[in-house]
Formats: structure tokens, sequence, C-alpha cells
């Protein structure tokens, strides 16, 4: 069996396809924003005490999450236009941002749920004892203690994500993989282009994971700290 | 919108066979892939174990498009050989990623089985291979299951992607239906979508089975 690999493909085609990664990783950051923030719009809708609503919100976070990202994206870009009345035309990037920012908020929104739920109901009853209001309760005690202990679970979903963004080369964002395709095709020579993508994905994810993973590990043992701290001055006390 | 529904659903039909081929023999494969994998990585052989990290952190870092069309388009062309298997390059391409990823967890619950079991098994005079088979691999596999049912859902998302090399799966009769007609639109990738809800559906309660299986009557 012979090797067919030619390098002087991969080298005329490498700085070509690393043209593509502005997009790719302007992409993830964008989605990784919208989820960011819209992971907190399902925070709260789940907390509607109203039955009927909070099973409602439930179920279509279940949906959303349970259904392939990639016909998410081709129903927000060709089938969301074509709904009458409310049917916007969204350019590729908008369209992708809107897609898996949507799909990957509903992850989010887990992890802050988990996040909250950890925090101590003690803080929720000393913050009514200060006479604080909802609002306060929430950007002044509860989320700055249930935000930290998250983040690297978020940097997490941030890889993910970064994974998951050259789906959008079906629907027409530029990025690697998409250049990559019209490199390969232009030229015949798939193989050096798809491996130049695979290459690009693994010397940026691989070392963030390790990064994520440190930052882990360290976040852990502060918190762990903190609750051994207090334990310890409860006891005194 | 009950005539489009009428319209489309038998286009879309066609391809159902493809998704659920694709669907269980990836889930096969993955879980081969998961458990050689993940004993391979607690294995004593230091060469088996760093082959296995180095096929586990390659299909974690980059992403399953990337790998599909790499071994889709790339392989048959490194190696000079027309092979034109879309069934083999899809199921291969998911259940090799989704076996690194699961790979980790069984990895993970081997690992979190109590030291004192091995230590037991080793008072017990219980060879290595019996101490996994018999005491180890059996409390290790009910840690597994709330995660594995997650990851059946991810496989079944990942199967849409198979339409992208050109398999007829449901995605695919749908994006033909929606290029021929484009105000078929909403009603082709809304049915898609509740298609692959109905599917996870089960799987959904299957994980949830699966966490009261794991937490069912474990001291810690």
């Amino acid at each position: 069996m012979d090797i067919n690999w030619k390098w002087d493909m991969f080298f005329e085609a490498f700085p070509y396809i690393l043209q593509g990664l502005g997009v790719t990783v302007g992409l993830t950051f964008a989605c990784f924003l919208f989820a960011l923030v819209f992971g907190f719009v399902w925070v709260f809708l789940r907390r509607i005490k109203f039955k009927p609503v909070n099973w409602l919100v439930t179920w279509i976070m279940e949906f959303i999450r349970s259904t392939p990202p990639l016909i998410q994206l081709f129903f927000i870009y060709y089938a969301w236009p074509m709904v009458p009345g409310i049917g916007v035309s969204l350019s590729s990037f908008e369209a992708a941002i809107l897609g898996l920012g949507i799909h990957f908020s509903t992850y989010i929104g887990e992890v802050y749920r988990s996040g909250i739920e950890g925090v101590d109901k003690g803080q929720w009853e000393a913050s009514t004892a200060l006479n604080f209001s909802t609002r306060q309760k929430w950007t002044k005690i509860i989320l700055p203690q249930a935000i930290p202990p998250t983040i690297p679970m978020l940097g997490n979903y941030l890889i993910i994500m970064f994974k998951e963004v050259p789906l959008a080369s079906t629907i027409g964002v530029v990025g690697i993989l998409a250049l990559a395709e019209t490199y390969g095709t232009d030229n015949f020579r798939m193989l050096e282009a798809y491996t130049i993508v695979a290459l690009i994905f693994l010397v940026l994810s691989y070392p963030s994971a390790i990064l994520i993973n440190k930052l882990e590990k360290k976040m852990n043992r502060r918190f762990d700290k903190k609750a051994a701290l207090q334990d310890s001055k409860g006891a005194v006390v | 919108m009950i005539n489009a529904i009428i319209e489309v659903f038998p286009v879309l039909m066609k391809g159902i066979n493809i998704t659920i081929t694709v669907f269980i023999l990836s889930t096969i494969f993955s879980y081969l892939f998961a458990f050689i994998a993940g004993l391979c990585r607690v294995s004593n052989n230091k060469l088996v174990r760093a082959g296995t990290s180095v096929y586990v952190e390659i299909f974690r870092g980059t992403s399953l498009i990337v790998q599909l069309f790499w071994l889709y388009y790339a392989i048959p062309m490194l190696f000079d050989v027309g092979i034109d298997n879309r069934l083999m390059a899809g199921v291969l391409a998911i259940s090799l990623n989704y076996g690194a990823y699961m790979s980790e967890i069984v990895r993970g619950s081997i690992l979190a089985v109590d030291k004192g079991q091995t230590e037991a098994s080793i008072a017990l005079n219980l060879s290595r291979a019996q101490r996994m088979r018999i005491v180890i691999f059996p409390q290790a596999l009910r840690m597994m299951l709330p995660e594995f049912g997650n990851y059946l859902i991810q496989i079944l998302k990942a199967t849409s992607l198979v339409s992208l090399i050109g398999m007829t799966d449901i995605l695919y009769h749908g994006n033909i239906l929606r290029s021929t007609n484009l105000s078929a639109a909403p009603t082709v990738y809304l049915l898609l979508l509740v298609f692959y809800f109905i599917m996870a559906l089960p799987l959904i309660f299957l994980t949830r089975k699966g966490e009261q299986i794991s937490k069912r009557g474990v001291a810690s």
C-alpha cells in the first residue's frame, strides 16, 4: 500500500486554511457569550413556581438539548425566514450564533443551576434577614458565590463549543473547515486539507483542556479550603 | 399545515432506516471502543496505556465533523484505495469519537471503586483478571450508567451528521425537499426535530432509570 502524502501541498494549503481561524474562533466566542447570557434566561424561567410553566420550560430545554444542533442550524437559517409573520432572514454568521448559542445555553443553564443549588441555604436566609431586595439578593449574595465555582465547567463547554462550530460551515460560515473544503475540492487534495484542520483543532483544544483541568483542581482546592475554614471557625465559635 | 405535513412525512420516512441503522451500529461500536480503551488505560503495560491515551486525546481534541470528513475523504486518498463505503465511514467516525469520550468514564469509574475492594480481593487470592472481572468491574459498571445514558443521546444527535457525507438519512431527504421547495422548509425541519426528539425520549427515560439504578443500595 502506497502512502500518498504530499508535503508541498500541506505547506501550500496551511496558510490558506489558517485564514479562516479568525472566523472559527470569533464564532466560538460569540456563541459562548450568547450561551452565557441566555443560560440565565433558562435559570430564571425554571424558577417560576407556576407548575404548567415550569413543566413547559423543562421540556423545551429537553427538546433543544436532545435534538441535533445541525438540524437546529438548518431550521434557523433556512426555515425561520419562511415562517409567516415572525420570520427574519439572518446571515449565516448570525444564524450560527443563534443556533449554537441557544443549543448550548440549555447546558450552560444547567451549570448555573448546579452552582446556585450549591449555595448554602443560610445565605438566602441571612439576606432575607438583612432585608435585601430580591435583586440585591441575587446580585450581591447568591450569584457572586454561585458562579465562580462553575468557571471550570463553563471552560469545558467553551472547548466543546469550539469543536461544534465547524458545523456552521454547512450553512456557509467560512471558517477553517469550509476553507479546507474549498482548497480540497479545487486541488483534489482532501487529505492534506482535512489533516490541517484536524491539527489546528488539536493544537488549540488540547492545551486548553489541560489548562481548564489545572484550573479545576486549583478551584476545587480553593473552595474546599474556604469550606474547611468556615467549618473550623464554626467549631471554634 | 396539515397538508404540508402529510406531504413531507412520507418523504422523510424514506431515510428512517439509515438513521436507525447508523444509530444502532454506532452505539454498539462506541461501547465496544469505550470498554476496550477504558480497560487499556488502566492496564499495567506502559506502552498500551500510552498508545490508548494518544487515541483518546486525538479523538477528544478534534471535532466529530472533521473526523468524519477525514475518514471519508482523506483516508482513501492516503492509502490510494477507493473505499466508498459511507456507512462504514459514518459509523466508524461516530463510534471512534464517542468511544474516546466514554472510555474516560470507564477509566474514571474503575479508578473510583474503593481501594479496599482491591485489597480484599488480593487477600482472597484472586488473580488480577478475576479481581477485575468479578469484583471491580461490576461495581464500576453501575457508576458508568448515568453518563452512558447521556452519551446515548449524544450519539443519536451525531447520526444527523452522516447526511453530510451523502448518506440518505432523514436529514438528507429533508434537505433535498427544501432545495426543491423552500417554502416547505419550516415543516421539514420542524418535523425532523420532532422526529429526533421522539427517538430521544426513550433514551431520556433510560438515562433516568440508569441514574436510579446507580444510586440504589450504595452505601457511600
